[in-house]
């Protein structure tokens, strides 16, 4: 069920590999996964899936025993008798906000989450929020967003949750050009990064989203938007009709990747590539020194991407360019050719890039290609390892501090220690 | 709408699942939009299966509604039939397709395979998932089965029996099918098929060629067993041999339904339980209270177990499967008590709360809930997590699984010499409250960390909903006095004297107060 087409990239990155597209079945999650780091970041705020079974059940398989605290996330889970009109929907969610506010009277924000159930009946998440932001506010705002699996796929879920609060930011009043970060980063990387642009004498620097509900940055004519994360396409479209411009840059990964995203901040910021370079000198030297370590082992070694977080390229172009791996083929689930026109003239010509899936297919690929490591989703890693393919699962890199310098090395580590487990174990 | 933090059960295709899943030779094409594939990880992560499961999903997206969702289903189900060759086939819908009324059943007859294909009618907004593989398996196995004048029976006069309802992802399944199987074994009762787990379909097709069926989950193979008593005039075992005595007993049905003598497998000698609960060391465990929950054959059995081969003292029972909650209640009636039955895990840790049991044995979110209440637990029941699948041969059924009860249950307790040392060197500077068991040292420590966060943050809603209004007061000699009881149950002494002081209108609870509050609620 596959309809592959070739595609020649964007003009202006001809030399870039070729994009095939693939369609077929899928082994990827959906938007509302997005939740599971969401709820964390932004500390106030509460997250309600209005689907079904299948979508609580998605959630708290994904989150697995991550979490032991009670989570700021749940599903509104509907029944027959919403469907069969018996009740009705609307009131029945009232309800369900009325009773989830009074356990947790410190939620400031209410994210309604729309899912492939809710979508098809058509019910309308965005009514809903505003009649209830009506009711509640000021103590708390309700927003919606889709996370369906029909919409959205994985990280994407991210990118409606962040495009939903930028209609909430208020005005930038004055003409100082501000920076703006957009993307979920974790805490430590957030404030290394944040350091960094202090130390380059760069600002305002203000993040999206915000730790607290309350602190939504300013936005206007004078924005300027750096992309953190490479999934972000509505959230930058929503930006922009605020009046933000994008910045094109790379995508913090990696030596390489952190420096082309700080420089592409201060260029629009009037300061000199020499600058960066001297602020960041010695966080590249610590990289280099870190990723010194992981050359011999990785160097050479052949690494395949099944689709999963979008953040296929700026990985697959890291692993290339600063440890001599070499990417087979790599997979993403979408695919911004805009914001990942500079990923796209950096990755080596002879990759193999498809977007979307048909995972059988792929999977009779990546067993011709064999390679000597595989990054894919839990569906898939234990069954290739018992095929005997080294894997590691996609899902770490979501959840684990891997942008900026200092966390170069960290990220090398990622990619070294299945291989290295194989070579130990004796069993 | 039902709002739900954690759900104990999931939908009732991914019960279809566990029974594709289980067996070899049928795959399913499920309709379903592409986030649905999560299910994949329950089986390859949770069971750390080497193999995915045997499951298309058509992953339709908002773009194809309207258009060819129907197609893309006919050709996934073409293009899977092509690539796995089955023997059988299920077809159906998830939530989201049962929305837009695709009709997979028709779709894939229109294909005309030649295998037998399995339409399965799971409604997702009723039903859930043991519901969906006790359906999966009862469509399945009348599909596979021949007509009751086409059985052909051995004439060999040797007793048969199938084992029906181990399915993938179930609660120590594996292992207890080997048990029972042993144990069978040793009645000279042959064991004809063994089904979903490890099955083809051509194994469901040799079912009516037992002489009865071993129903070892009723949740998942009573309506099978139903159809077969009905449709081949199977009988069927009603015992669910966990622990001893319903081991026994379960010998004494299988072998009367096989007409042969118990005695072989009754005088097996493996059961340590009887033995290990009379050894004075157990002497602490008596009158321990235990909450029970879990799905209902399990919860029903553990209390049991808890009541009469540990000698504790059941204070809660209750279930989340409300298909089977009459036979909870009946249980929970019997020990005096009133069963809650509910899946919603909040009412549940409120009656932990509330109930604060010295055991909590329930699944693997009453688990998370005793962590965080600071109160031992064991694991009983499905849903379970990763470590609930151990390498060793860990069986709950039979005398082995008696076993393994008694060694898991007794784990997460303080040890009896220990816990009287503790009462009287309370003061000892190791014996801090952190301590913990000597052997458990590590996880209580983890404990501990995972509590201290809560207590500020999350988990202060909880605590706020829980303490009752006008709390009395602790005077100072009092709360010094508090912390010269073990940790272990200063949570209820604290409780205890509270109450006491509420009840009487005490406003500040002294040192007096706490013993008055002791001789009241003593044992
Ligand atoms: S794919 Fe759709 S139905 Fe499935 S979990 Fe995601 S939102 Fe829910
Ligand atoms: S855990 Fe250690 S100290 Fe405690 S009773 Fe057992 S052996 Fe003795």
């Amino acid at each position: 069920m596959t309809a592959v087409a070739t595609r020649t990239g964007d003009p202006a990155t001809c030399d870039a590999p070729e994009i095939r597209v693939e369609r077929g079945q899928r082994e990827v999650f959906c938007g509302l996964t997005g939740i599971i780091w969401l709820h964390r970041k932004i500390q106030d705020a509460f997250f309600l899936v209005v689907g079904s079974r299948t979508c609580a059940h998605l959630m708290q398989s994904a989150a697995g025993v991550m979490i032991f605290a009670e989570p700021r996330f749940a599903t509104a889970i509907m029944e027959e008798r919403d469907l069969a009109g018996m009740a009705d929907q609307n009131e029945e969610l009232d309800r369900i906000v009325e009773r989830l506010l009074e356990r947790r009277p410190d939620i400031k924000l209410l994210f309604l989450v729309g899912s492939c159930p809710s979508e098809i009946i058509k019910l309308d998440l965005s009514r809903a929020a505003e009649r209830l932001s009506t009711r509640h506010l000021p103590d708390v705002r309700v927003l919606n967003y889709s996370g369906s699996g029909i919409e959205t796929t994985f990280t994407q879920g991210e990118d409606r949750c962040l495009a939903a609060l930028v209609p909430e930011m208020p005005a930038a009043r004055d003409d100082v050009p501000r920076l703006l970060v957009a993307g979920a980063l974790a805490d430590v990387v957030e404030d290394q990064l944040l350091r960094t642009f202090e130390a380059l004498g760069l600002g305002p620097v203000d993040v999206l989203p915000p730790r607290r509900a309350g602190a939504l940055p300013p936005v206007g004519r004078n924005t300027r938007v750096l992309l953190a994360q490479p999934f972000l396409a509505e959230t930058a479209r929503a930006l922009e009709r605020r009046g933000a411009r994008h910045l094109p840059a790379p995508f913090p990964v990696g030596v390489e990747g952190t420096r082309g995203w700080l420089e592409a901040a201060a260029a629009a910021f009037g300061i000199a590539a020499e600058r960066v370079a001297a602020v960041t000198e010695s966080g590249r030297a610590r990289a280099a020194t870190a990723l010194a370590h992981y050359r011999d082992e990785l160097a050479g070694k052949r690494v395949f991407f099944f689709p999963d977080s979008q953040l296929e390229l700026p990985l697959a172009r890291f692993l290339a360019r600063e440890l001599g791996m070499i990417p087979v083929e790599v997979g993403t689930p979408y695919l911004h050719r805009g914001h990942l026109a500079d990923e796209l003239a950096l990755l080596p010509r002879e990759t193999v890039l498809v977007e979307g899936q048909d995972v059988d297919r792929q999977l009779e690929r990546c067993r011709a290609a064999a390679p000597d490591l595989v990054v894919c989703g839990l569906g898939l890693a234990n069954p290739l390892e018992a095929e005997g393919v080294t894997t590691k699962w996609s899902i770490e890199l979501l959840f684990t501090p891997l942008q900026g310098f200092e966390q170069a090395g960290d990220l090398a580590e990622l990619f070294a220690r299945p291989l290295r487990r194989r070579a130990r174990l004796k069993v | 709408m039902q709002l739900t933090v954690w759900t104990y059960e999931g939908p009732p295709h991914v019960g279809a699942m566990r029974i594709a899943t289980a067996m070899t030779g049928v795959h399913y094409v499920l309709h379903a939009p592409q986030g649905d594939t999560y299910a994949d990880l329950l089986f390859t992560m949770i069971e750390r299966r080497d193999a995915r499961p045997p499951v298309t999903y058509t992953s339709f997206q908002a773009r194809d509604l309207g258009t060819d969702t129907a197609d893309l289903f006919k050709r996934a189900a073409r293009e899977a039939f092509e690539r796995f060759r089955p023997e059988a086939m299920l077809v159906g819908s998830s939530c989201t397709a049962e929305l837009i009324q695709d009709d997979p059943g028709g779709l894939a007859r229109a294909l005309d395979l030649p295998v037998p294909v399995v339409a399965l009618e799971l409604p997702a907004y009723q039903r859930k998932e043991n519901w969906g593989a006790a359906e999966t398996l009862y469509h399945l196995v009348r599909a596979c089965a021949p007509a009751p004048d086409a059985v052909d029976k051995p004439a060999d006069g040797v007793p048969r029996c199938n084992l029906l309802g181990a399915t993938a992802l179930g609660f120590r399944h594996r292992d207890d099918v080997r048990e029972i199987e042993r144990l069978v074994k040793q009645l000279g009762v042959q064991v004809n098929v063994i089904a979903p787990l490890g099955a083809r379909p051509t194994d469901l097709a040799r079912i009516p060629a037992a002489d009865f069926n071993v129903v070892l989950y009723p949740e998942i193979a009573g309506t099978t067993a139903k159809w077969l008593e009905r449709a081949y005039g199977q009988p069927a075992t009603t015992v669910v041999p966990i622990g001893v005595g319903a081991t026994e007993a379960f010998v004494d049905e299988v072998a009367a339904l096989a007409g042969v003598d118990p005695k072989a497998a009754r005088a097996d000698g493996t059961a340590r339980l009887p033995w290990y609960s009379r050894s004075v060391d157990s002497t602490y465990l008596t009158g321990k209270r235990v909450f029970v929950f879990g799905d209902a054959t399990h919860a029903v059995a553990a209390a049991r177990v808890a009541r009469d081969e540990f000698a504790f003292e059941v204070v809660g029972l209750g279930t989340y499967a409300r298909e089977q909650a009459r036979e909870v209640r009946a249980a929970a009636k019997e020990m005096g008590l009133e069963a809650l039955v509910t899946d919603d895990y909040l009412d549940v840790e409120r009656q932990i709360a509330d109930l604060q049991p010295e055991l909590v044995l329930g699944t693997q979110m009453e688990r998370h809930v005793a962590k965080r209440l600071g109160i031992p637990c064991a694991v009983i029941s499905a849903p379970v997590h990763v470590q609930d699948f151990p390498a060793r041969y860990a069986p709950q059924m039979g005398f082995e699984g008696a076993n393994v009860l008694f060694d898991t249950w007794v784990h997460p307790l303080m040890m009896g010499l220990e816990e009287h040392l503790l009462t009287m060197f309370r003061e000892d500077f190791e014996f801090h409250d952190d301590a913990g068991a000597s052997h458990l040292a590590k996880s209580r420590s983890a404990g501990a960390t995972a509590d201290a966060p809560s207590a500020a943050g999350e988990d202060a809603v909880v605590a706020v909903a829980a303490a009752p209004e006008g709390d009395p007061l602790w005077s100072d000699d009092a709360e010094k006095e508090l912390k010269k009881i073990p940790f272990f149950v200063r949570p209820k002494a604290r409780r205890n004297a509270e109450r006491y002081a509420a009840e009487r209108g005490v406003a500040t609870i002294t040192v007096e107060t706490l013993y008055d509050a002791k001789a009241h609620y003593g044992r």
